[in-house]
């Protein structure tokens, strides 16, 4: 079996929160580097400015309240198990840093590598796994082929009868894969970036982007004009909006995408499992809810709420594959909004104009990237030009035709 | 133990019909119409569930689905978790337990049968209590398609915990009254038991019925469960009415303490003494009610401490009158026993917002009222706005709905004869004049109540004790505390902090009061803070329930072709392609999959074979600006294809990525019909309509997808044209008569069939196409027609095998979306006479023009005898180094070639189509295995097989 804290009592055995998170100053008229949108990508860039870097005059600047966009709202699923270079290379780098980030932000993140499997329903599916497996190996990432037997005893709940619609024809899995708690990772970095002296802003929504003569130098906002030597923007499910401030056109939709938990039960789902076919992903949080999400609604829009329709869909999926969650309950239900890119790869670097920075783009598959682009986007907000990593991530690949498409080859949802 | 907590008479469960069940191992009885909750207190059991974290004990702390603590588990009939007892109707044979706040699942399948039903309506109603059921009737009488939805047993809502008077009658003479009105109208759908739990958007909402648990064991078990109601309706009222809310103190958590109102409706609707000496505290007015029945049912009320300076002489003289110590400026600042509320301190208010000594009192229950909140749930949900009203402590809605209306107690008019008006008259604005008319006014002795005082938590709460905010998740006012020390200073951020509201009841009792407690620490309005947001359901909806009837082979629709039965009554093994099914192999006795493949490649190669195909999408395509819309949809040129004549072509996305393929037959000048592949028919129609709609809308064109009205069966191999020789006698067969890419009308076994010369095998063939009609009658032909020449019915993956042998890629297998027709070898299917088609910029962009793209080539194992693994990574190195590796492409198709003898693949590989002859390695169990890149086509290459 697969590591998995199961506390006695789910619920619990939540670790506690300390007793200082972060100081909650009042803008000030300037700052070398000021971020837009205080999510996790914010917050985590806003950290690695500071740790990595030395740069601490920074201001994260939020319009609700911190890591309250999908940050909250996210299914918390962490793996790298991506198809192509570009993609594994970032998201490996991101999962070898979470593998520290507990130590690294002393916060008790939970991050549990309990294992991911993305099941194959269809001979396709098997192909696309199996492609995308040999490529995990061959870029150094832990990924395995295995059969439905396999899943079986991995999660053992999962129903793998060949009498079902479409059946479990295997799995790939990723045992360094699992999960983290989103708003202990999302504080962790915030209180870390705040003993830093990076000042996070909340209730200040960005009105404008000042920029003179090609270069950024500032932001309008409902707080009033705050001056900037650099402005990166990490605001996911309205960074259209943020780049058009800038007269900046982005290849995105934006489109809701719902989850939603169970009430707390006793452990019975000892791993994460995603299916594209049958589409549903599942795991079970450290209190014991059955988290899960499926696809995004179709239509565009910025209100944080779904279809119903969706929630039937994931639900009839769900049963489907763990027949024994029949009468577990829906507590809960929400959306988030997630920018999609033509490609489903993000977009990570420089901009048109001088000292204007974009992060954006991640879909449905931000959260686990959280600590991989935030050190990136750091390192090229610092530096003025891109990580490797991210440089593969540019604005002008939907130009070029240099794509990194992720959703045609992977057959995985994010 | 046998309901010595029951009054001798009244209430509404039916004594004649007792009720035996379990809890955590104990036999009780109680009554029809009770709920788990009332029989366990009517047995005197209030310790019935622990808490998550502190493990203490829990009761029933309301009587609806508020209640944050008394949580059980049912065993028997079937495993449920996590339910509240009030909200489980008693049936006999329950078997329940309670729990530490963690529920388990079975660990079998669930029998029951969910099911959905749309609706529609012109008034949706939810809530049959006074404000609903005025609202249901006013609009039944004015002639509108009501639904009434409600999640009790019986209609009523508050009404059943009280003692009202409608018009100088018990109002329940009323409900009883309003309902069989209700019953008459034959445009009226009342449902009890199903609770309302989600609303959207254009009036949409979402109720679960419950049907059959509360008969137990006479419910018929292929009955439906539970049913969703998914209601459209013009006009929606919500009359959720509202939750009482508690105050916090110091071991505010115990069994025996109790929301007044619950404890008055256990007493009225049940027929249940919560206790039998009992301490009333309250900020308001409401509670008294609760405190003076009890009394009147021979509860001692020791004492009432109400935490305003003054009351109503009426309630003064009620106390009085009553015997009951009126406490004015007190609170309840701790308790104390051990399974059960044993004893209640009770303090003075002082003038600097502290308590002081308390003096104990015995009790074993404690009624707690800190006034109510509107259950606003759904209105919320719709995107109503809310407002803080200060005077009654609580958020109110701040406006209409663009489509309804939160009426009585959901819009904090808590007054019996505000909610009656208020039901009608919402009724009335929705549906015009009529309606007005209907109107009746009702006499009712509303009580003009005193304000209420607003109290949170009582000062100094939590300071020596635990003083709990949310009972489910165990957390105290020093946690909020603690949270807003941390520098939290939003709603969100404190609950996540503390967990509160994200339990089984979702805060309903504690999320106002959060906020209070917040606002206070910080010195900030209420207002300002807000309250989190509420979010559907409204209460919890088993998986099984949403998932209905989709479940199993229903979970999506099943496609059938129709030679299915014919297929498999000859053993044909199946695959899923999209939702059909599909013959993969037809195995003979004993034979393997491989023997069967081989087998049905050699009837190809060197008989006569025939396949069903239907599955290919079919788009006819209709209008003068058919062979337009064709120009720009495929990268290569159809508007110049002549009737009778076929064309293979490609589409691309605007990225200039392969997305389909397929053929192209003109009928007739203005009139096309195309092919996609199986998987993408949808998609392909889809993306053609949105160019058609939204780019090119001047061009005349009807797109109408076909593929269910034409079979289409390939019977393929160098025997075929002597088949359809035989099958159609007056057709000339003959090369120079029906050529290559020419299609024919002809007719077989009396159906008219057309006939077109195409070929995925790279052998002579002839696709037949049939109305799906008549399909198996032409099949029959075929086969009997084939018979001497031993015609061989053959799968999908034989005609993956013949394809692959001539190279024909199938797209999605072959290609990703990152493949351009060029990177497929097609060069010469990408017009360059069209001034523009999908995709076309993007040829020439930077990306595109790149020599080492990944190319489609064949790759052949230097040992004939290995199978390459498809999926298998292309490398360049004979040892495998050190990760990461550089990786060249992958193998996209894999088989053994009957035909040939050896094993062959596809594999797309960089700048493959320069390194012909070269040796590249495929890891297979992390050893390279040598191969050679080779041509795509690795049978007969000069193509002479086609025309037989």
């Amino acid at each position: 079996m697969t590591d998995m804290d199961q506390p006695s009592t789910p619920g619990a055995d939540l670790p506690d929160h300390p007793d200082f998170l972060w100081r909650n100053p009042d803008p000030k008229p300037s700052y070398d580097v000021i971020i837009v949108g205080g999510g996790g990508h914010g917050l985590a860039t806003a950290y690695y400015l500071a740790k990595n870097h030395g740069i601490t005059n920074v201001a994260v600047l939020e319009k609700g309240w911190l890591a309250g966009g999908n940050m909250a709202r996210n299914t918390t699923i962490i793996r790298s198990n991506y198809l192509w270079d570009e993609s594994s290379g970032i998201y490996e780098h991101s999962l070898k840093l979470w593998e520290g980030l507990a130590e690294d932000l002393d916060y008790p993140i939970l991050f549990s590598q309990r294992g991911v499997l993305n099941l194959a329903h269809t001979l396709q599916d098997v192909r696309d796994s199996v492609r995308r497996v040999n490529a995990n190996n061959l870029n150094g990432i832990d990924a395995e082929w295995i059969d439905a037997q396999g899943v079986k005893e991995l999660c053992p709940i999962v129903n793998i009868s060949p009498d079902v619609r479409y059946p479990v024809l295997g799995a790939t899995y990723q045992p360094r894969a699992g999960i983290a708690k989103h708003d202990y990772v999302a504080w962790g970095y915030a209180r870390r970036a705040s003993d830093m002296g990076v000042d996070l802003i909340q209730d200040c929504e960005v009105q404008g982007i000042d920029i003179v003569n090609g270069r950024v130098v500032g932001v309008q906002t409902s707080r009033g004009p705050i001056r900037a030597g650099k402005v990166a923007l990490c605001g996911a499910g309205h960074s259209s909006v943020l780049a058009d401030m800038a007269g900046i056109r982005v290849p995105l939709q934006s489109h809701p995408l719902q989850a939603l938990v169970s009430e707390i039960l006793q452990p019975v789902h000892p791993t994460v499992v995603m299916s594209n076919a049958v589409h549903v992903y599942v795991s079970q949080a450290h209190k014991g809810e059955l988290v899960m999400g499926a696809g995004i609604d179709s239509y565009n829009g910025y209100g944080q709420r779904g279809s119903f329709h969706i929630i039937e869909d994931q639900m009839s999926a769900a049963v489907e594959l763990f027949p024994i969650f029949a009468r577990a309950h829906v507590l809960r239900t929400w959306a988030g909004i997630v920018d999609v890119t033509p490609d489903a790869s993000p977009i990570v670097g420089l901009t048109e104009v001088e000292d204007l920075y974009l992060n954006c783009g991640w879909g449905t598959g931000g959260f686990k990237a959280t600590p991989g682009v935030g050190s990136c986007f750091a390192h090229t907000v610092a530096h003025g030009r891109p990580h490797p990593y991210n440089e593969p991530f540019t604005l002008d690949r939907f130009t070029t035709g240099a794509l990194v498409d992720e959703h045609g080859a992977a057959a995985v949802a994010h | 133990m046998t309901n010595s907590f029951r009054t001798s008479t009244g209430g509404r469960v039916n004594r004649e019909l007792p009720l035996s069940f379990q809890f955590d191992g104990t036999p009780y009885s109680g009554y029809a119409g009770d709920t788990l909750a009332s029989a366990l207190l009517a047995n005197g059991k209030h310790d019935i569930a622990s808490s998550i974290k502190f493990g203490r004990p829990r009761g029933v702390f309301a009587a609806g689905p508020e209640d944050p603590s008394g949580v059980i588990q049912i065993e028997e009939p079937f495993p449920e978790p996590m339910l509240m007892a009030s909200t489980v109707e008693l049936y006999d044979g329950l078997v329940a337990s309670g729990l530490p706040g963690q529920g388990w699942l079975a660990d079998r399948p669930d029998p029951a049968r969910y099911d959905a039903v749309h609706h529609h309506c012109d008034l949706l109603v939810v809530g049959a209590g006074p404000a609903g059921l005025s609202a249901a009737l006013t609009g039944a009488r004015a002639g509108a398609r009501v639904v009434l939805v409600d999640s009790l047993s019986e209609a009523g809502g508050s009404l059943l915990g009280s003692t009202e008077v409608i018009d100088g009658r018990p109002a329940l003479e009323w409900v009883e009254s309003v309902t069989a009105e209700l019953d008459e109208h034959p445009d009226v759908l009342h449902l009890q038991r199903a609770t309302a739990f989600g609303c959207y958007d254009d009036g949409f909402a979402l109720a679960l019925e419950n049907r059959t648990d509360h008969l137990g064991g006479a419910a018929d078990p292929d009955d439906t469960r539970q049913r969703v109601w998914r209601i459209r309706a013009q006009y929606l009222v919500i009359a959720t009415g509202a939750h009482e809310r508690p105050v916090v103190f110091n071991d505010n958590d115990r069994p025996g303490i109790m929301l007044a109102a619950s404890a008055r409706t256990f007493l009225h609707r049940f027929g249940v003494l919560a206790g039998g000496r009992a301490v009333l505290f309250t900020t308001n007015d409401s509670a008294y009610a609760a405190a003076f029945d009890l009394s009147d049912a021979g509860v001692t009320i020791v004492a009432v401490a109400d935490s305003r300076a003054q009351v109503s002489e009426r309630l003064q003289d009620g106390c009085v009158r009553r015997g009951i110590a009126l406490h004015t400026g007190h609170v309840v600042s701790g308790t104390d026993g051990d399974r059960r509320v044993e004893s209640v301190d009770i303090a003075a208010l002082t003038g600097d917002n502290e308590v002081g000594q308390a003096e104990r009192v015995a009790a074993d229950l404690l009624l707690v009222s800190g006034g109510w909140n509107p259950a606003v749930h759904l209105f919320s949900q719709a995107r109503g706005r809310l407002r803080y009203d200060d005077g009654i402590g609580a958020f109110v809605p701040a406006e209409d709905l663009e489509q309804g209306r939160a009426v009585g107690a959901a819009a904090g008019h808590f007054g019996l004869a505000d909610a009656l008006r208020d039901g009608a008259s919402a009724a009335a604005a929705a549906l015009g004049p009529t309606a007005t008319a209907a109107v009746t006014e009702h006499q009712v002795d509303d009580l003009v109540e005193a304000p209420s005082a607003v109290l949170w938590s009582v000062p100094g709460s939590g300071e020596t004790g635990m003083a709990f905010v949310d009972l489910q998740r165990d957390a105290t006012t020093q946690d909020v505390l603690r949270a807003v020390g941390a520098g939290l200073r939003s709603v969100e951020h404190v609950k996540r902090y503390t967990t509160i509201g994200t339990g089984l009841d979702q805060g309903k009792t504690s999320g106002v009061v959060t906020s209070g407690i917040i606002a206070d620490a910080l010195g900030v309005g209420v207002a300002e803070l807000g309250v989190t947001t509420y979010r559907p359901p409204y209460t919890p909806v088993a998986f099984a329930a949403l998932a209905g009837r989709n479940r199993g082979q229903l979970l999506d629709p099943v496609r059938l072709t129709p030679t299915h039965v014919w297929a498999l009554t000859r053993g044909a093994e199946f695959e899923n392609v999209g939702q059909w099914k599909r013959a993969w192999y037809f195995p003979r006795e004993g034979e393997s999959m491989d023997g069967a493949v081989a087998r049905e490649c050699r009837a190809a190669r060197e008989g006569v074979a025939f396949m069903d195909g239907s599955t290919l999408g079919k788009i006819d395509v209709q209008g003068p600006g058919a062979g337009e819309l064709l120009d720009r949809i495929y990268t290569n040129m159809m508007s110049t294809l002549k009737v009778g004549r076929a064309r293979y072509g490609v589409m691309c996305g605007a990225d200039g990525m392969v997305v389909d393929d397929g053929t192209v037959i003109r009928l007739a000048d203005e009139h096309f019909l195309l092919t996609t592949t199986t998987g993408n028919a949808a998609s392909v129609l889809e993306t053609m309509e949105e160019w058609l709609q939204t780019e090119w809308p001047e061009l005349r064109v009807h797109l109408t997808s076909v593929t269910e009205h034409w079979a289409t069966f390939p019977v393929v191999g160098p025997k075929s044209r002597e088949v359809i020789a035989a099958l159609v006698p007056d057709l000339d067969v003959s090369n120079d008569a029906f050529g290559f890419m020419t299609w024919r009308d002809a007719e077989i076994a009396g159906v008219p069939v057309r006939i077109v010369r195409i070929s995925f095998s790279g052998e002579l063939a002839y696709e037949v196409n049939v109305s799906a009609w008549h399909a198996m009658a032409v099949w029959r032909a075929i086969a009997e027609a084939g018979r001497p020449h031993g015609i061989t019915p053959y799968g999908t993956e034989t005609m993956h095998v013949l394809r692959a042998e001539k190279g024909f890629p199938i797209i999605g297998q072959d290609t990703d979306a990152t493949m351009t027709p060029q990177d497929l070898g097609m060069s010469w299917v990408v017009s360059k006479k069209k001034e523009d088609f999908v995709g076309k910029r993007s040829f020439t962009r930077l990306e595109n023009q790149r020599e080492d793209r990944k190319q489609l080539v064949g790759l052949l194992p230097q040992d004939p005898s290995v199978l390459l693994p498809e999926g298998g990574q292309v490398i360049e190195t004979a040892d495998l180094p050190e990760a990461p590796v550089r990786m060249l492409g992958h193998v996209t198709s894999s088989y053994h070639s009957a035909t040939s003898g050896c094993t062959f693949a596809l594999a797309v590989v960089r700048g493959g189509r320069d390194r012909l002859g070269e040796t590249l390695y495929v890891p297979m169990n992390g050893t390279p295995v040598p191969v050679t890149v080779s041509d795509t086509v690795l049978y007969d290459k000069e193509g002479a097989r086609r025309d037989g």
